[in-house]
């Protein structure tokens, strides 16, 4: 068992044990920390850098920095508030995100964050980008256009020999997220669902699905991002 | 390849993934570049997907997956071989040639590619030439190489002066690369073949040589400057069955190449300071990763490692250590500024791209295949035998107070005498220039373009740590070049090149500036421009690797010093101009319906 | 005390984002009581004929004609919003982006499985606005003061910004009205 200890949330005071990440410790304290690119029992990836909280005055990414006895955290500053917007616009502008007429619109975590964030346009000059849509696969259809390249996909779905079924391909503003061809052939029906699954946003889309929920249902229609995290930890206060 | 020849390297090197650079490699000599069908092999006999292997190959400047030609030109395209005409080279291999800029011939026989600084800018303008190095290329030079391309000779038989000094004309290496060592100091001062190993380090205790590299207050001489002592005694208290010691010869930070000159000329005291850091933290095994540009020193290296094993300096109880082994090898990068990153340099040996790892852990702590690894710039290690050779008291007295020792520094562009200087910490910019014969300086580039853009007023400040630091590179230019064009531009073209793509604000802010840049240069710049850059330039202290900290510094740095050569070409009176050119947007319908666009 | 005026466009929309407008049902009589319009499709006038305080602009701009109402809007209104997706983003027109408008040209009046166009003839009168190489935001046109994203954005937002703008008082809204579908 871990030792207790004490950390500082924007000043207030949380007990957590010191085998946690920071992400892990906020959230079971019921402190939201936004994430994207983190995928529990994964190593984390710390590329999209959303999660980043400051932690004696340097940026520090929560999902992957453990806590300590007495660290100081601020998640909620301008200057963090002010980041995080920035790369939530970042991503908007750099791919094509059609937000009406996508799939995924309404369950999409990148839409939810930027209205969490209340992002109405982003400061960045939109940069329509070719990409491609690659219909290739029998199962499910990648389009490039919505994919934040968080390597989601690249780190949880494999087959039983551990093979990635994605994986990066070029480097810097040209990289972007590849299914094996090949192997894409051996998709299974579980596999192709939990890619869609792992997927943040409407890239990764399971053929003939999508549309499902009406307008209104969809999980962020009416509840924010984080609110369950949250609710978690004004109960845990009230008790 | 054929399947049995791709079966053999493979088994080479026992069919472990992790070997991948060097099984790349080999195809690579062999046929320039690795086919679909390649890939399709390698991938049975790896276990892993084809994608995976995409995912290295792509990745790396050097590899290519179509061929690149039977000769491959790769032209330096650093700011420093721009101003010393490559222009004019690259004009004559197109022109003259029938080369495309980053293409192949159309009958296939060359191929022409830009490159990022190859660590010969005091001798530029040079290129890489099927792995060997031409450097001071003239357009006349230029016209003979295409010549005796087209005659088909081999390369060795292209060059037309004499080798280089120094070991440069090593049978082993043969190179025509110069030294232009300036000035020496403790480190580069001729020395015996692991005598500190024979004599001291023997005497010693592990623990006695952590205490003397502490006591010296060494700091890593790659740019970062982290306490060398400190380093390894966190590797030394890490758990593990195994431990490494890395040397990072990956030297790629536009305008270096002082680690060239070290790798040339003192060999034995790099791979002395590897053995001795191995005796101090109990590790076994080093590699030594050497950047593809100085793939021209590989086999001379490797004859050294050969040599030292054969007289019992590597392998087990070197100089007759009991308990004690260590033997290294030589691991070949394969183009990618990033892998300089010691985590990324880590990853790169393990054969995947060189994106850098999230920390913690620290690679002492888990480094290569996840044993506690120290990672050292070749400058360290060097250091580091002079300090136990002559005390860690005496390595403190030299240099300032919070740095210490001596700084090997490569000095390039528009100066008299461009090339190494060993300094003392403490000397002033303005003592620099004086030293290098640079006249009528404006800007000097501080440690590359992940430095500082010092301008005139500041000649005064001090080279050390808590000042100018630098991992050794310093560019100087005259009154004849334009900042933001010649420079700034130049290294933000580099990082965007460079960049691992990962982290959000890396992929995307740099282009994002370097069109600001434009737009600027334009003339269509406003003040909210500027404000929006130092902005967005601040955001990427929140990336995961130093390249990522610091890929802004251009901006940000002659935002800074040269601020009013920005504001002359701002528009007055107005915050907001658009991007929109609407004769340019409105061009291309009216010429498919054959009418005037709208101005 | 002058009631404060109110101009609105469609550039390179669908008219869903007025539709919206109109949508704020009974409160459109209090809207006419708080505002006057001035050239707008809503009183169809189709001139300024004053300076407006309020311009509520719709769609991007993938023509000529729109980047021209576009301007005069800026140069007319004293506080410009984009309302709508297609304003803020480009919105759906802006699918056409990574396609050249030779292409797209090509596609709508001459080769498209539907096209009938025996002469092949481009539309071409001098009267026609040119179509832009993409579909620009707005807000990289010229400089814009508010955005209400949404497609299109709900009667609520839009109702709420407006009373907020008139007002002068500003207004936390509501998380389940920031959409962007």
């Amino acid at each position: 068992m871990a030792d207790r200890i004490s950390i500082y949330i924007d000043k207030k005071e949380y007990f957590t044990t010191e085998d946690k990440t920071i992400l892990e410790a906020a959230q079971e304290n019921g402190v939201y920390i936004p994430t994207l690119c983190h995928l529990p029992e994964t190593e984390s990836s710390t590329s999209c850098r959303i999660c980043t909280v400051m932690v004696n005055g340097r940026p520090l990414t929560a999902c992957s920095t453990p806590v300590g006895e007495g660290m100081e955290i601020d998640n909620s500053t301008t200057q963090i508030t002010e980041w995080r917007k920035s790369v939530l616009e970042i991503m908007f502008t750099e791919g094509n995100h059609f937000c009406p007429s996508c799939e995924k619109s309404g369950n999409c975590r990148l839409q939810a964050l930027a209205y969490r964030y209340q992002i109405m346009a982003p400061q960045f000059p939109y940069q329509f980008n070719e990409r491609e849509i690659d219909a290739t696969n029998d199962k499910i259809i990648q389009d490039h256009n919505r994919c934040i390249i968080c390597k989601r996909c690249v780190r949880a779905i494999k087959d039983e020999h551990g093979r990635s079924f994605f994986a990066f391909i070029d480097r810097g503003h040209k990289l972007r997220v590849r299914l094996d061809r090949k192997l894409g052939k051996e998709l299974t029906d579980e596999l192709a669902e939990a890619a869609m699954e792992v997927c943040p946003v409407g890239s990764i889309l399971v053929r003939e699905k999508g549309f499902e929920t009406p307008i209104g249902q969809r999980k962020y229609d009416l509840e924010r991002i984080g609110a369950d995290i949250e609710q978690n930890g004004q109960m845990k206060n009230h008790e | 390849m054929t399947q049995h020849e791709l079966k053999i390297i493979c088994e080479k090197n026992h069919f472990d993934r992790h070997s991948l650079m060097d099984i790349l490699h080999e195809i690579h000599d062999h046929q320039g570049f690795t086919t679909e069908e390649d890939i399709r092999i390698l991938s049975e006999n790896l276990k892993i997907s084809e994608i995976d292997l995409r995912q290295t190959i792509s990745f790396y400047h050097f590899f290519a997956c179509s061929s690149r030609g039977k000769y491959t030109i790769y032209l330096n395209n650093s700011a420093i071989s721009n101003l010393k005409g490559r222009e004019e080279i690259e004009k004559v291999f197109i022109e003259e040639g029938g080369c495309v800029k980053n293409g192949v011939s159309p009958d296939g026989l060359i191929g022409l590619y830009e490159t990022p600084c190859i660590g010969m800018s005091d001798q530029e303008p040079a290129a890489l030439i099927n792995g060997r190095i031409f450097t001071n290329l003239t357009a006349f030079r230029a016209k003979e190489l295409l010549h005796n391309m087209k005659k088909g000779l081999p390369l060795e038989d292209m060059y037309t002066t004499v080798y280089g000094d120094g070991r440069n004309a090593h049978p082993e290496m043969k190179s025509i690369v110069r030294n232009n060592i300036r000035r020496v100091g403790p480190l580069l001062r001729p020395s015996e073949k692991m005598q500190v190993l024979k004599n001291q380090v023997s005497q010693m205790s592990p623990e006695q040589v952590l205490e003397q590299v502490k006591l010296a207050e060494l700091r890593g001489r790659g740019g970062a400057g982290f306490p060398t002592g400190l380093k390894w005694q966190f590797c030394r208290m890490a758990e593990g069955k195994k431990k490494y010691v890395f040397c990072n010869a990956d030297e790629g930070e536009p305008g270096t190449f002082k680690d060239r000159v070290l790798l040339t000329e003192k060999p034995e005291d790099i791979i002395e300071g590897m053995i001795i850091a191995g005796y101090a933290i109990g590790a076994q095994e080093g590699v030594l990763y050497l950047r593809y540009e100085y793939k021209y020193m590989k086999n001379y290296l490797e004859y050294i490692i050969q040599t030292l094993r054969e007289e019992g300096f590597l392998g087990k109880n070197p100089a007759g250590i009991k308990g004690f082994s260590f033997d290294m090898r030589i691991q070949l990068g394969a183009g990618s500024y990033v892998c300089g990153e010691e985590s990324a340099l880590i990853e790169s040996t393990e054969g995947k791209r060189g994106e850098p790892r999230s920390r913690p852990p620290f690679p002492v702590e888990k480094g290569y295949l996840g044993y506690p690894t120290v990672v050292n710039n070749v400058e360290t290690f060097c250091a580091a035998v002079k300090i136990v050779q002559f005390g860690g008291d005496w390595y403190n007295s030299l240099g300032t107070d919070e740095s210490k020792g001596t700084k090997l520094v490569s000095v390039s562009g528009d100066c008299r005498y461009p090339g190494i200087y060993e300094l003392e910490w403490g000397f002033t910019m303005r003592d620099v220039l004086e030293m290098v014969g640079a006249k009528e300086t404006r800007a000097v580039q501080m440690g590359g373009p992940s430095g500082e853009l010092v301008n005139k007023h500041q000649f005064d400040r001090i080279l050390c740590y808590s000042d100018l630091a630098t991992g050794g590179s310093i560019m100087i230019f005259d009154r004849r070049r334009n900042v933001i064009e010649d420079v700034v531009v130049n290294f933000m073209e580099f990082f965007i090149n460079e960049s691992c793509g990962s982290c959000v604000p890396c992929r995307n802010i740099p282009k994002l500036l370097k069109e600001k840049l434009d737009k600027i240069l334009s003339g269509k710049g406003t003040s909210q421009d500027l404000a929006d850059m130092e902005r967005w330039g601040a955001m990427m202290k929140i990336n995961r690797c130093g390249l990522g900290h610091t890929a802004a510094h251009p901006i940000l740095s002659s935002l800074k010093n040269f601020r009013s050569h920005y504001e002359r070409k701002l528009r007055k009176h107005t915050d907001f101009i658009s991007d929109v050119d609407l004769l340019e947007a409105s061009k291309e319908a009216a010429e498919y319906t054959n009418r005037e666009p709208v101005i | 005390m002058n009631k404060p005026v109110v101009a609105t466009a469609s550039l390179a929309g669908c008219f869903g984002c007025h539709m919206s407008l109109l949508d704020i049902d009974e409160r459109l009589v209090e809207l006419i009581d708080l505002v006057e319009f001035n050239k707008s499709p809503i009183d169809d006038i189709k001139k300024f004929t004053k300076d407006v305080d309020i311009g509520l602009i719709e769609g991007g701009c993938c023509n000529t004609e729109n980047v021209e109402v576009l301007k005069e809007f800026r140069k007319k209104c004293k506080t410009l919003i984009s309302l709508g997706e297609c304003a803020i983003m480009g919105g759906l027109p802006a699918l056409r982006n990574d396609i050249t408008v030779s292409e797209c040209l090509a596609e709508a009046y001459l080769d498209g499985p539907t096209t009938v166009n025996e002469h092949r003839i481009l539309p071409n009168d001098e009267e026609l606005p040119i179509i832009l190489n993409k579909v620009y935001p707005c807000h990289e046109v010229v400089k814009m003061d508010y955005f209400l994203p949404g497609c299109p954005p709900s009667a609520d937002l839009i109702w709420e910004a407006l009373v907020a703008l008139i007002t002068g008082e500003e207004k936390e809204i509501p998380y389940a009205l920031i959409k962007y579908d």
